[in-house]
């Protein structure tokens, strides 16, 4: 296409949004209504990814040996924890080890409690195992409890699950009602362009009757529905990166010391603006092209 | 460019029959009235010229090619090489005289320097040259069909297709729209006119071509208007 002529069909379709006034500004609000929510649930759905990805780096199986165990009993109990073909890496702790680090969380009252059991330490050695894959755990840990000289089997019950399921539930939620607006955005783009098709319908008839092509035609509508897309994306890409930069300046700072991530706001603010003015583009561009199907018989 | 119709027929969804076998050949620079009552099939006879309507059978043969069997997207080009005019005329009513006609060249991706030279041309043609920022409600009938014969005429077409294109104008003016197709069919361009005006087709002799119930009756050189209207 001549740079004249795609010239052209930008001053046409910007004239058409002037033209359409209130229609413009419907489907512009639609759209961004529809931004809006899926920047938000997409902002909240990455934000529970990473935390679950943190969680599940943090997965781990406690496996207590008995108390009475031998030390080759242990070191067979070791070479059968290896030989799961789901683990991925087994660590020894002893049990002086164990009463150590129960000893340090307990702060100052831990040292007499250290002397208190130095002796005859009531606790077990212990295996810490990881699985390859975190979704495995539960799987592991149940092959565990069957084996000799293993007295408790314990790890991080439900929390991935539970995590994964909120995930779940709210992707699904989400995908439903970001969906249902979808529809209603394009809806509202298609009929803005109907009108602008109708407005000009004597236009169109005396460009097919000299002979323009279909392609020269249908640019006009097509960018008329790309711009209503990318105005209704501006306001939700704006809100959400402030909002979601202020959100982590006072968040981040307070989990800093807990094992729960929230994503930068570098890279995740320029992939959330680019998501949100990809769909804004996309939404326009199908509305456009469902009016431009049905009321343009090119 | 030759027009052919071979045993055309034309049936609306809706059952009309428009075209009931026709078989016609117009040659290129003939000058061709098309009469009929009203509802007797001119006006799809005409479409099918430049395929704004399909026949249900039979085959259209234009400069060489089948327009029946033209795929819709090559439908554009074809135009291209057809002038039509309409009874409304069909103006754009917010770009002035020049600007309509250049319209034409400009949706066709012409060069700016090409559009001014060609429009300025037939605005000359058409007498309408001084007239040329006016806009079409300051114009009278007559004056605004002549942009629209100009409009369809800037692109050098091989044929122009009219419509009844004198029928909401006076006399005096009917006679200034029959004289500028028959300049421009001596320059060798074929005109194809649908009309009612019995005078125009007595005093000024070509061809005639009548229709009546989707058929050719009468096909006649020099031919007479032949209804009592």
């Amino acid at each position: 296409m001549k740079i004249r002529t795609f010239g052209r069909h930008i001053r046409e379709s910007l004239k058409s949004l002037v033209r359409n006034g209130w229609m413009t500004f419907a489907s512009v609000s639609a759209v961004t209504v529809t931004l809006l929510l899926v920047g938000v649930f997409f902002v909240i759905l990455m934000n529970l990814n990473e935390m679950a990805n943190s969680l599940e780096k943090d997965v781990q199986i406690k496996v207590f040996a008995e108390t009475t165990a031998t030390e080759e009993q242990l070191d067979s109990l070791e070479s059968q924890l290896k030989s799961i073909r789901e683990v991925e890496s087994v660590n020894f702790s002893s049990k002086d080890n164990e009463l150590k680090a129960l000893a340090e969380s307990m702060g100052e009252d831990g040292k007499v409690f250290v002397e208190l059991f130095q002796e005859s330490n009531p606790l077990s050695d212990v295996f810490i195992v990881k699985a390859k894959d975190p979704l495995d755990t539960m799987k592991v840990a149940k092959k565990i409890e069957n084996f000799d000289y293993v007295e408790d089997v314990r790890y991080g019950k439900g929390v991935v699950e539970k995590l994964f399921n909120v995930l779940e539930v709210s992707r699904n939620v989400g995908i439903v009602l970001i969906a249902g607006l979808f529809f209603t955005a394009t809806f509202l783009i298609s009929n803005t362009i109907k009108i602008t098709i109708v407005a000009r319908r004597r236009e169109i008839e005396i460009m097919r009757l000299v002979g323009a092509t279909n392609g020269f035609i249908r640019w006009p509508f097509f960018l008329e529905g790309i711009w209503l897309g990318i105005l209704g994306s501006i306001i939700p890409i704006v809100l959400i990166t402030t909002v979601y930069d202020e959100f982590y300046n006072t968040l981040a700072p307070k989990l800093e010391s807990s094992f729960i991530q929230i994503l930068e706001t570098t890279p995740f603010d320029y992939q959330v603006g680019g998501l949100l003015l990809l769909l804004g583009c996309l939404i326009g561009a199908w509305g456009s092209l469902m009016s431009v199907r049905k009321f343009l018989k090119v | 460019m030759m027009i052919i119709m071979k045993d055309v027929y034309k049936k609306y969804p809706n059952g009309v029959v428009a075209a009931n076998g026709i078989d016609v050949q117009i040659d290129q620079g003939e000058f061709v009235y098309v009469v009929g009552s009203s509802g007797a099939g001119k006006s799809t006879f005409i479409k099918m010229m430049y395929r704004e309507e399909k026949p249900t059978k039979g085959t259209i043969i234009v400069n060489g090619i089948d327009i029946t069997k033209l795929k819709n997207r090559k439908v554009p080009i074809f135009r291209r090489s057809i002038g039509v005019v309409f009874q409304d005329f069909k103006l754009l009513p917010k770009l002035t005289v020049y600007e309509n006609v250049a319209f034409a060249l400009e949706v066709i991706e012409e060069s700016p320097r090409t559009i001014k030279r060609k429009v300025m041309e037939v605005l000359d043609l058409v007498n309408l040259k001084h007239k040329a920022r006016m806009f079409p409600g300051e114009l009278s009938g007559g004056e605004q069909q002549r942009v629209s014969i100009a409009r369809s005429i800037v692109n050098n077409p091989m044929v122009v297709i009219a419509d009844e294109p004198t029928g909401n104008l006076d006399p005096e003016s009917t006679k200034g729209i029959i004289e500028i197709f028959e300049e421009i069919n001596s320059r060798g361009t074929t005109i194809i006119m649908a009309t009612h005006n019995k005078e125009i087709v007595n005093t000024r002799k070509h061809r005639v071509i009548a229709i009546e119930d989707g058929m050719i009756v009468r096909d006649e050189q020099r031919g007479d208007y032949g209804y009592e209207n």
